[in-house]
């Protein structure tokens, strides 16, 4: 039924619906056409929005009992984790979430790479997913601050201290980030309220992520236009709806063991030492999941290019629609891009793994070498192989066979299925 | 898969059933740490007693203390205020209590300085009874802190308290 | 779904991976006794817990706090778990300061199971100028403030040593070969026979040490053995779950497969 035609079938909801027309919006996500032929990877959405609330709902939790203070607020997450009822499990959700939302949103994001959901008429889908997943950085980072530990300190005064490479202004910019002349308790309180705040300009923006989607519709494996309503599609509920919560359950599986069984391991340990603006760690070291981004800031010996160059990775992200010139979407039918593009994920974990490493010798030379790649590919091979590129034949829909038949081995498995 | 599947693919059966009973039993679980990390605290809990030095006070002198975020009236009678609490009839009043139960000490009278219709804090030595009255919306309790007039619907609450020795009351 | 599953565990491979290299920093290997605090199952040792009670008392507590721990912790399950009355005896040796009282005067009383460890210095500075310029740190986080964790603070209680003869030494800085540039502040706070444990058990360094570092995990994580507990409801109820939304997942996709 489409949204047009529905109708409630009692009174009331209709007398409702007509005033606010909220059923014929839950009718619409439940018959919303998905393409049959989704795969796990497709999945991730669903498990992000998960992600989000739980975020939300262990921080609104956590933030009854912190308390947003240079003096107390190291003090105040030991009576979270000694004193509260359960706190110890909420703290724990709440520090390794934001771990697995990020583990999440990378599979995500390369899901949309090698599909190519980015490209016409998706667009302002993957832009606003890029504007949400740079505020999620930025709502991770401050997050990590609040326990006011020695790595939140140092953190912050490393991340905030980027902004000193802007010419004349840098300095100014930075008193006015931190409120004073170093990170101090001002800085604390400002980056509270802008944690609490951020999250649910994220969940905005989701809305308007799952809007954008809902209204060309889902991408899907081979990357086709499909009829919806047809053949190839399937109602969301149920049919989507419990291949989401299956998947999901794998990934609390997952997320259990971090948090009942190594809930520290994604951390670091000289964030259990209270701040001390006179002692900086031995290393400082960004979570997991701004690595690559600390490895390219690193790789580039001038300060102000070198923030240039991180923001820079993430812009290239923002225009990727327009750099990648190919027509057809999924990588099975571009044999020489689905090569580039496991070069690229080799990339992004080689980066990590180097801004995980002291920035010296070796490792050193392989982040540069590592970040011009990163840029190349994004700049030069992207907009090249679009052109260049002999694409395999893609088939007309989802359960139609192919016209003249596909040499490829993906496709032919796939016609096997159904 | 049953013809009658086919017919009405939302039909329940009996592995839908047992997912969906099973799935709200763990959202049931999971939302129990969420509802209890607002119950009192381990560090609160402990803070469940406090010790007064009662030495300073002469008949007809009271203080008030602060016991679990709630003030505590304690109050040495003389004995003509324990005579006119003793002398009431239990029929006049409203949530009737003897004198004798509420103040196991007669001299000692020990209770919630916190009034039990919205939770205001009656004054002292006020009120038609000389006793205790709350200005909030006119409350007035006699010398033994039980309801006598207005909205309030029972008696000052009495905690549980000992006298560890001449000089000193634990409550709680 | 195979390939699903293998590229879920090469991501976390990875990350733990990717973790487990930075900590493998080029130190003396650790010492790692069998602690019974770890794995699926892993619970705290009693009788541990309230030895490393005693030797926190006798030889650390002299100059490193533990103040976020309270008398009451003691008493509480999962812990050392002392009888109530026991751990009130240990709080009244305390004195704290309390008040104002009516007078507005501070006055002193014994501590009650309510307080939070006193602590051997007034504070920070206090603390440092006592120890020639290092402060000995809080311990009631330490195991988890350490790479290494427990095994880490265990091996330093064991690691001192002769230095090599080209390394000179400061008066009061002492090697140890676990330490971070091998230079330490403390002296070797352990050796054999330096308390007697009241429950007859041998004195030795290594026992004093595994016993102390007991103790620590137990503060620096009171609530582990809940969460172990917890952990394995809760994991076993999820793969129950699992299961039971696969098989709903078949059923309901097994229409759609039929009609085309």
């Amino acid at each position: 039924m489409s949204d047009h035609d529905y109708q409630p079938d009692s009174k009331l909801g209709k007398w409702f619906n007509d005033r606010l027309p909220l059923l014929t919006l839950s009718n619409h996500l439940q018959q919303y056409p998905t393409p049959k032929n989704l795969n796990y990877w497709w999945t991730f959405g669903g498990i992000l929005t998960f992600c989000l609330i739980t975020q939300i709902v262990t921080g609104v939790i956590l933030g009854m009992h912190y308390i947003a203070h240079a003096d107390l607020a190291f003090e105040s997450v030991e009576h979270i984790m000694r004193n509260v009822n359960y706190g110890w499990l909420i703290r724990y959700v709440h520090a390794n979430g934001a771990s697995m939302f990020f583990l999440a949103v990378y599979i995500h994001i390369f899901r949309a790479l090698y599909y190519g959901s980015y490209k016409s008429p998706r667009e302002v889908i993957w832009i606003i997913g890029m504007i949400i997943y740079f505020l999620m950085m930025a709502t991770a980072f401050m997050g990590y601050v609040l326990p006011w530990g020695q790595m939140s300190f140092w953190g912050a005064t490393v991340i905030t201290n980027l902004f000193s490479a802007i010419p004349f202004i840098g300095e100014s910019v930075v008193n006015w980030l931190w409120g004073g002349y170093a990170v101090d308790n001002p800085t604390l309180t400002r980056f509270f309220s802008l944690h609490y705040l951020l999250p649910f300009l994220i969940l905005g923006l989701v809305m308007l992520h799952i809007w954008a989607l809902h209204v060309p519709g889902n991408n899907n494996p081979i990357g086709i236009e499909i009829k919806k309503p047809s053949n190839d599609t399937v109602p969301f509920h149920p049919y989507i709806v419990v291949k989401d919560a299956f998947a999901l359950l794998l990934f609390l599986i997952i997320f259990a063991f971090f948090v009942f069984y190594s809930p520290n391991i994604l951390g670091h340990a000289d964030n259990y030492i209270e701040a001390n603006p006179m002692v900086t760690p031995a290393h400082i070291v960004p979570e997991w999941y701004l690595l690559p981004f600390y490895a390219i800031l690193r790789s580039v010996p001038d300060k102000l290019l070198g923030v240039i160059a991180m923001f820079a990775s993430i812009f290239v992200l923002v225009i990727l629609p327009w750099l990648d010139t190919s027509k057809v979407r999924s990588a099975i039918f571009r044999p020489i891009y689905k090569q580039f593009y496991w070069f690229l994920v080799a990339d992004v974990i080689i980066l990590g793994y180097m801004g995980a490493m002291p920035a010296e010798g070796t490792y050193l030379l392989i982040a540069r070498v590592a970040t011009a790649y990163y840029f190349i590919h994004f700049l030069l091979i992207l907009p090249i192989l679009g052109k260049k590129e002999k694409t395999l034949e893609v088939p007309l829909s989802i359960t139609e066979p192919v016209i003249g038949g596909s040499p490829n081995e993906a496709m032919a498995k796939f016609k096997k299925e159904i | 898969m049953s013809e009658s599947d086919k017919k009405n693919p939302n039909r329940r059966d009996f592995i839908v059933t047992a997912t969906t009973a099973a799935g709200a039993v763990g959202v049931g679980a999971a939302v129990w740490p969420l509802i209890d990390q607002m119950n009192p605290d381990a560090s609160v809990k402990a803070l469940a007693s406090t010790e007064v030095d009662i030495s300073g006070l002469q008949p007809g002198q009271s203080i008030t203390v602060l016991w679990r975020g709630k003030p505590v009236f304690i109050k040495r009678r003389t004995q003509e205020e324990i005579d006119s609490a003793r002398a009431v009839d239990l029929k006049d009043l409203k949530h009737p209590e003897k004198d004798e139960d509420r103040a196991k000490n007669p001299e000692w009278l020990v209770m919630l300085g916190v009034c039990t219709h919205l939770g205001c804090v009656p004054l002292t030595d006020k009120g038609d009874y000389n006793a205790w009255f709350c200005p909030c919306h006119g409350s007035h309790y006699d010398t033994s802190g039980r309801i006598r007039k207005g909205p309030a619907p029972t008696n000052l609450e009495v905690p549980k308290y000992v006298f560890i020795d001449s000089k000193t009351i634990k409550i709680g | 779904m195979r390939k699903f599953f293998n590229i879920i565990f090469t991501l976390v491979f990875f990350l733990f991976f990717g973790f487990n290299s930075i900590a493998a920093e080029k130190t003396a290997q650790l010492l790692s006794p069998e602690w019974s605090f770890k794995g699926f199952f892993g619970k705290f040792d009693r009788a541990s817990l309230q030895r490393g009670y005693q030797v926190y008392t006798e030889v650390c507590a002299a100059c490193h706090s533990m103040k976020y721990l309270s008398y009451r912790n003691l008493s509480e399950p999962g812990g050392p778990e002392l009888s109530e009355s026991q751990a009130k005896a240990i709080a009244a040796n305390f004195e704290v300061i309390d008040g104002p009282n009516s007078e507005g005067e501070m006055f002193t009383r014994p501590a009650k199971l309510s307080d939070k460890f006193v602590t051997p210095y007034e504070n920070v500075e206090a603390a440092t100028a006592a120890n020639g310029g290092a402060y000995p740190p809080d311990m009631s986080v330490l195991v988890k403030a350490r790479k290494g964790g427990a095994d880490y603070v265990y091996s330093l209680l064991l690691g001192y040593e002769d230095p090599p003869a080209d390394m000179e030494l400061d008066d009061g800085v002492y090697y140890n070969k676990f330490m971070y540039g091998n230079k330490i502040k403390m002296s070797a706070p352990l050796s054999d026979g330096i308390i007697e444990y009241s429950d007859g058990t041998q004195a030795t360094t290594e026992q004093m040490a595994k016993d102390v570092v007991s103790f620590l995990m137990w503060s620096a994580e009171p609530h582990l053995e809940t969460r172990h507990k917890t952990g394995f409801r809760v994991i076993i109820y999820l793969i129950i779950l699992t299961t039971l939304v696969y098989l709903t997942m078949k059923k309901i996709w097994s229409r759609i497969e039929t009609k085309v």
